[in-house]
């Protein structure tokens, strides 16, 4: 994919009501906007009017677009706020002390007076690799619904990491949240869709 | 030299991916890592679930919306 042009040329063209501009921040980024939309709402309907209002805010504010972030963080965070508000119905919060359990099954490991506590009693099991990189529509759904599972701000951190490639201080910086949390959070949510893969795998292989 | 569990290398492997831990902490991740096929299978199935997350596609706004947002663009005053 070819990169964007910079913020500032970005900006001015944008503010110069340049179509073909707002055409290409339009059709780059609203796909993972309405992936991320679906973290706070709960159906792929809500989340395109999530979208569809984002844009509107933009083309409305964007005159006074300063650049103190960079425009993509800009847009969405409009995007959280307008999902946020009209998700709070279905908010759910995670109980802060959840993120100190640990993220792999404990009974995985021997205990003490075992020949090796701590270690694995059986190493995860190996997957198959898929064929020539490309996921089967089976396994795109169930990360799909992997995904879904997850709580919200496990979930947005991990949209915007590894389905959307952002480097992780532009997340910190639209979610507002430390290095160090968005690496717990980021790590739930990676070994929490890896044990869907491993459940999905091994049955496969058993079946 | 301090050894690393199977049960805390699991719990770092984020922040050896993100190259947040102490010199000290990676090494021990890394030396781990030599000798435990079964970390080492760990560690390579969640970046290939990463990879998998990479390669999700993505919707597409609605050419009804996207028509719609581009009318209320050129006709915004400047
Ligand atoms: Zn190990």
């Amino acid at each position: 994919m070819d990169d964007l042009p910079v913020d500032k040329v970005l900006v001015r063209r944008l503010c110069d009501r340049d179509e073909s501009a707002f055409a290409l921040v339009l059709d780059r980024w609203s796909g993972g906007m309405l992936r991320l939309a679906r973290s706070y709402v709960s159906t792929e309907a809500s989340a395109a009017e999530v979208v569809q209002e984002t844009w509107l805010a933009v083309i409305e504010g964007i005159d006074r677009f300063e650049g103190r972030s960079s425009l993509r963080t800009w847009v969405y965070r409009i995007l959280t706020n307008t999902a946020q508000r009209r998700g709070s119905r279905e908010h759910q919060m995670v109980p802060s002390d959840e993120l100190g359990q640990p993220t792999v099954d404990p009974q995985r490991f021997q205990s003490e007076g075992q020949p090796f506590p701590g270690h694995w009693w059986e190493p995860p099991p190996v997957w198959p690799e898929p064929e020539g990189g490309v996921l089967t529509d089976e396994v795109r759904g169930l990360l799909v619904a992997a995904l879904e599972e997850l709580p919200e701000r496990q979930r947005v951190v991990i949209a915007l990491r590894d389905a959307e490639g952002w480097p992780a201080d532009e997340v910190c910086e639209l979610l507002d949240i430390t290095a160090a949390n968005q690496r717990v959070l980021l790590h739930r949510a990676r070994a929490f869709v890896r044990a869907k893969l491993e459940t999905y795998y091994t049955q496969e292989e058993t079946s | 030299m301090n050894e690393l569990e199977c049960r805390q290398f699991v719990e770092q492997v984020t922040a050896y991916l993100e190259r947040a831990l102490t010199p000290a902490e990676e090494q021990a991740f890394v030396d781990h890592l030599t000798e435990c096929d079964g970390c080492e299978r760990y560690l390579d199935q969640v970046r290939q679930t990463a990879r998998a997350l990479d390669a999700l596609p993505t919707d597409a706004l609605s050419p009804e919306s996207r028509t719609a947002l581009l009318n209320t663009f050129r006709d915004r005053p400047s």
